[in-house]
């Protein structure tokens, strides 16, 4: 068959690409980058269901592994509009589901958290929804985590029995939408078939059970990664003159581990050199717990999980001027907002009365006004007050931090690097 | 047709799945072992299969299933009354079934009855203009074993204008076999011609020129192609199609046969919604008659030219309406709209070059044969020639079936069906355009508004919120979940409309929806995410003054609120 030849243009640039190929696999072969996350490889139909790969063709969006180059395609990638929209459906993914990474084992390795990655996303437009969605454990090799499904049809298109049966398949629509796993038809795939639907998954929804820490920490798959073209998440810029003055920091940590501190701690002798440009106030490093002055800016770890969390909080805002969300918890809720997903009576019922760690005759909820209430849910700190900067990361790297800060208190123009960024 | 005894048709799927639930009220784990067996697929692809569809069932339901419409229209016509009487008389909940098995209650997306609300559906058999007195004797009558035949309404077709200025197209007198004996003598192409110089467009919403859509299909050198007649209407607020294939099945089957002949296809097949399975009987022996007159079958009315007519019956999904999901479901599959990699006219029903129409062009069609193009094409405006069936509901004195010359403009047809104090028009349906008083000058033309049939009218009275509310909670039980901007995109919209009638979201929350409402129309796989968020865009515009009212200006967190699963807690503890 003669193969034709089309002419095409991707933001711009003249390409030529064979006619019949998905516009994924032209711009590929011409070193262009469109994020994908559905798509794997050529087939037909195409899945189509994520949309990460929303382009604009003719001056219409369109999903790029759903069309076919033509003559004259005239393609843009990369314009502000475009990313945009791109960013947007990821951040609506994580918004959607419930991913929480450092508990994953798919963290490293996960294509959801690389577009997270890529796209700079340091906070989701989109509140979280929390929804509860089954954990199942059914079968004896693989464990089926909901909670982590991004829906891509991979599994459904691709993972069958030798007889060619289904094991994956969608049930329910809309929202309620998930993928039913056969177990009957699951017991014939073999184990390596097994390990290929893990490795099928775009995320750490397939688990092999027994299978799942394999690869080693460090270098793993997107840290190796280089060729991704790096999108710079919003500008932190901020001019405040520079007088001479030391600018007033406070830090709290609300529902949190601590670590997003603990890294804050990591610049190690740097510290000495920020202490010459910043003064701390209120702050666990200072031990200040009572406001003494107006500060600069308010750094807050911890996402909002008591009455007591809310108090503080609302204290900072009146006391800050600038406040940081700092870490992933604070952002959106993070590893304490796992119990969101469950009614708050399950978590406590689980917690003190029916577990088996719970002593005899200590069978009781704790009550008392001394201590702090709990809420209903984990909230996120800009479910509560206006906030006005995010520093992602479960921990955020201690540079990042402080080149955030350096950059938010003084107006330093230092980009956040790649490698600063991650934090799987 | 009949497939009861071998069931080894994949395509068939749905048929299959049918004939279990109308037998048994649901469709049990053994029924799903045989299938799955017989059709050699795995018994999570039929679970898949079923789970899609709103009307097939996985767990027993009562002798009486009753469907109430919760669409807009139906609940300014009394619907929380009517819900709360069906609950009283029934003692059942709705999503369950009462303890003597008798009757099972759900709620349901449009049924396409709006003139006559509140409508219901007792085992697919209507029931309309709902009251609680009504609801009562029916209970009672089913209760003592009454028949559903006694109760059941003789559904009126409340045609109320037929362009009485010029001449109506499609509401005039029907003679059986008229168009089909123009027809033929014509050849393929000359029909295909006719139809184009007539100007006639899509009547589904789309207004693609159908005899472009026929011309293409006509060029495929495929051996088999397909007819597919698309009466799955299902947009909240229509039912100009009800009314068509309960008036005159018969023009509906000449159309087919129409493009059929037009396009060189043998088969065709109208995809009925299950709501409107009361009038398949009719249409079924239509078509009986149609073979037995000649005007199906083989060697029609003496010509080298075969073609054949089935129904079948859809299962409960808005988005089978799109017509690649409604190939999906003729297929027997779950309808999720194919990615668009060819159109139907290339690849269509089983891979095959496939024409989908809407009831009404195909009518339209078959009245064009009957007497020319130019009756169409000289009415109407420019860019929309002829005349259009609109269905209107809601507040006004006439409700029903209006069939309009293009270019009248809305105050005109409001004073048609004498509509006072309009406030409000959901135009061309949720999926449409929000129209007010500042719009009531425009002209219903494919220039300015174009309309797909569903026209719904509020007065203001009505709280606009609710009626926001209404359409938001459509879309997000009709996503078909495919993608990922629709499905998790109405979703969290319908979240943000509950924090802003908590009084809960500030200002800049709410305008926050329109750059959400962008990534829907930008980014969603087919036409419903694409346009599903339009009418809570344009109303954020629209009626500044109802969401000044709820916007904050800052941040509030409620927190009295955020306590009080814990206070519970602690004390029942
Ligand atoms: C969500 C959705 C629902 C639709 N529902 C219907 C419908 O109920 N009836 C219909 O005729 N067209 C419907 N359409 C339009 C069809 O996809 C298709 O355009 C139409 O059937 C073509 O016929 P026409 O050219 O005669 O209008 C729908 C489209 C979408 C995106
Ligand atoms: S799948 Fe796992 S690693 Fe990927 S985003 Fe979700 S929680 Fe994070
Ligand atoms: S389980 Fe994995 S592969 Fe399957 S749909 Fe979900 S994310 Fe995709
Ligand atoms: S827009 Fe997407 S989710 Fe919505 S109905 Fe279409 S394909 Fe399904
Ligand atoms: S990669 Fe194109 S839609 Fe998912």
């Amino acid at each position: 068959m003669d193969l034709r030849i089309v002419n095409i243009k991707i933001d711009g640039k003249k390409f030529e690409a064979i006619e019949g190929q998905s516009l994924i696999e032209a711009a590929k072969n011409n070193g262009f980058y469109i994020p994908t996350l559905c798509h794997f490889k050529e087939i037909y139909p195409p899945l189509g269901t994520c949309r990460v790969c929303t382009v604009n063709i003719n001056g219409k969006p369109d999903t790029a592994c759903t069309r076919k180059v033509f003559d004259g395609m005239e393609v843009e990638v990369n314009t502000p509009e475009v990313l945009d929209n791109r960013k947007a459906i990821v951040e609506m993914l994580f918004a959607e589901g419930n991913h929480f990474c450092p508990a994953c084992a798919k963290s490293g390795d996960c294509e959801l958290q690389r577009k997270g990655y890529e796209m700079g996303i340091s906070s989701s437009r989109f509140p979280h929804l929390f929804e509860e969605r089954p954990r199942d454990f059914k079968d004896d090799r693989i464990f089926l985590e909901h909670n982590r499904c991004i829906l891509c049809k991979r599994c459904v298109h691709e993972v069958k029995t030798n007889k060619g049966e289904n094991v994956f398949y969608f049930q329910n629509r809309g929202h309620k939408m998930l993928v039913g796993m056969d177990y009957e038809k699951a017991k014939e795939l073999t184990f390596e078939q097994v390990l290929d639907a893990a490795k099928l998954c775009p995320v750490g929804a397939i688990i092999a059970k027994g299978k799942c820490s394999v690869k080693p920490f460090g270098d793993r798959k997107f840290d190796v990664d280089k060729n991704i073209k790096w999108i710079q998440s919003e500008e932190l810029e901020l001019d405040i003159p520079k007088d001479g003055k030391k600018k007033v920091v406070a830090t709290t940590s609300l529902a949190g581990c601590f670590g997003c501190h603990m890294s804050l701690l990591d610049i190690d002798l740097g510290l000495l050199d920020v202490l010459e440009l910043i003064e701390f106030n209120k702050s666990p490093l200072t031990d200040i717990k009572k406001f003494t002055k107006q500060c600069d800016i308010g750094i807050i770890e911890g996402g909002v999980a008591n009455s007591e969390n809310f108090e503080v909080l609302k204290e900072f805002r009146k006391n800050c001027k600038i406040i940081v969300a700092l870490g992933e918890c604070s952002i959106w809720g993070g590893i304490p907002a796992m119990r969101n997903t469950l009614p708050l009576k399950d978590c406590l019922e689980e917690a003190y009365l029916n577990s088996i760690s719970s002593e005899n005759n200590e069978n009781i909820i704790p009550y008392h006004e001394d201590i702090p209430n709990l809420l209903d849910k984990v909230y996120a700190v800009s479910d509560i007050i206006k906030i006005d900067y995010y520093i992602p990361g479960c921990p955020p790297n201690a540079d990042h931090i402080w080149k955030a800060v350096k950059n938010i208190l003084f107006g330093v123009g230092e980009k956040v690097a790649y490698e600063e960024f991650k934090y799987d | 047709m009949e497939y009861t005894t071998i069931r080894n048709e994949r395509t068939q799927l749905l048929n299959y799945l049918w004939e279990f639930q109308d037998k048994n009220g649901y469709i049990s784990t053994s029924d799903i072992r045989k299938l799955s067996k017989e059709l050699g697929i795995s018994w999570i692809e039929i679970e898949g299969v079923i789970s899609f569809y709103h009307f097939f069932k996985r767990k027993p339901t009562g002798k009486y299933t009753i469907y109430l419409n919760n669409s807009m229209v139906s609940e300014i016509k009394g619907f929380h009354k009517i819900k709360e009487a069906f609950e009283k008389e029934t003692g059942a909940f709705f999503g369950g079934t009462d303890p003597t098995g008798t009757f099972s209650l759900f709620e349901t997306s449009c049924v396409g009855l709006s003139d006559q609300e509140p409508a219901a559906l007792i085992n697919f058999m209507p029931v309309v203009n709902l009251t609680p007195k009504k609801v009562k004797e029916i209970i009672s009558h089913l209760k003592s074993g009454g028949k559903i035949d006694d109760i059941q309404d003789e559904i009126e077709d409340l045609i109320r204008y037929k362009n009485d200025k010029g001449e109506p197209v499609l509401f005039r007198e029907y003679k059986l076999g008229d168009s089909i004996l123009n027809l033929v003598k014509k050849r393929p192409d000359e029909v295909i011609e006719e139809v184009k110089d007539s100007g006639l467009s899509g009547r589904g919403g789309a207004f693609f020129p159908t005899g472009m859509k026929w011309e293409f299909a006509r060029r495929s050198p495929s051996m088999q192609k397909y007819v597919i007649c698309n009466a799955d209407e299902g947009e909240p607020g229509t039912f100009k199609d009800r009314v068509l294939l309960n008036q005159m099945p018969g023009l509906v089957l000449e159309g087919m046969i129409t493009g059929g002949y037009a396009i060189g296809a043998t088969k065709g097949i109208i995809y009925l919604r299950a709501e409107y399975r009361f009038l398949k009987k009719k249409i079924e022996s239509t078509i009986k008659h149609f073979y037995k007159i000649g005007l199906l079958g083989q060697n029609i009315l003496g010509k080298n030219f075969d073609f054949d007519i089935s129904l079948m019956s859809g299962a409960g999904a808005y988005v089978c309406g799109e017509e690649t999901s409604l190939i999906e479901s003729l297929e027997g599959k779950r309808g999720g709209p194919r990615t668009k990699v060819y159109f139907p006219i290339e690849k269509g029903y089983l891979e095959h070059p496939t024409i989908v129409n809407n009831v009404e062009t195909f009518c339209v069609a078959a009245r064009i044969m009957e007497f020319r193009s130019e009756i169409f094409s000289s009415k109407g405006t420019s860019k929309t020639k002829g005349t259009k069936l609109l269905s209107i509901s809601g507040d006004c004195k006439k409700p029903g079936i209006y069939e309009i010359e293009w270019g009248i403009t809305i105050q005109e047809m409001l004073n048609l069906c004498e509509a006072k104090d309009t406030n409000y028009i959901q135009f061309s349906g949720p999926s449409g355009t929000v129209l007010t008083k500042k719009d009531f000058n425009r002209t219903i033309s494919g220039e300015d508004l174009i309309c797909g049939g569903s026209v719904m009218i509020f007065n203001s009275k009505r709280d606009v919120f609710d009626i926001l509310t209404n359409f938001s909670n459509f879309f997000i039980a009709e996503s078909c979940g495919l993608c990922t901007p629709c499905r998790a995109g109405n979703y969290l919209i319908g979240k943000r409309l509950e924090k802003i009638r908590k009084g809960e979201a500030t200002y800049e929350e709410i305008e926050e929806i329109k750059s959400w409402g962008k990534v829907l129309r930008d980014t969603s796989r087919c036409g419903l995410g694409k346009t599903s968020s339009n009418f809570i865009v344009e109303a954020i515009d629209k009626f500044p003054e109802v969401f000044k009212k709820v916007g904050l200006k800052d941040k509030e967190f409620n927190l009295s609120a955020a306590l009080n699963d814990y206070y519970d807690t602690v004390k029942n503890n």
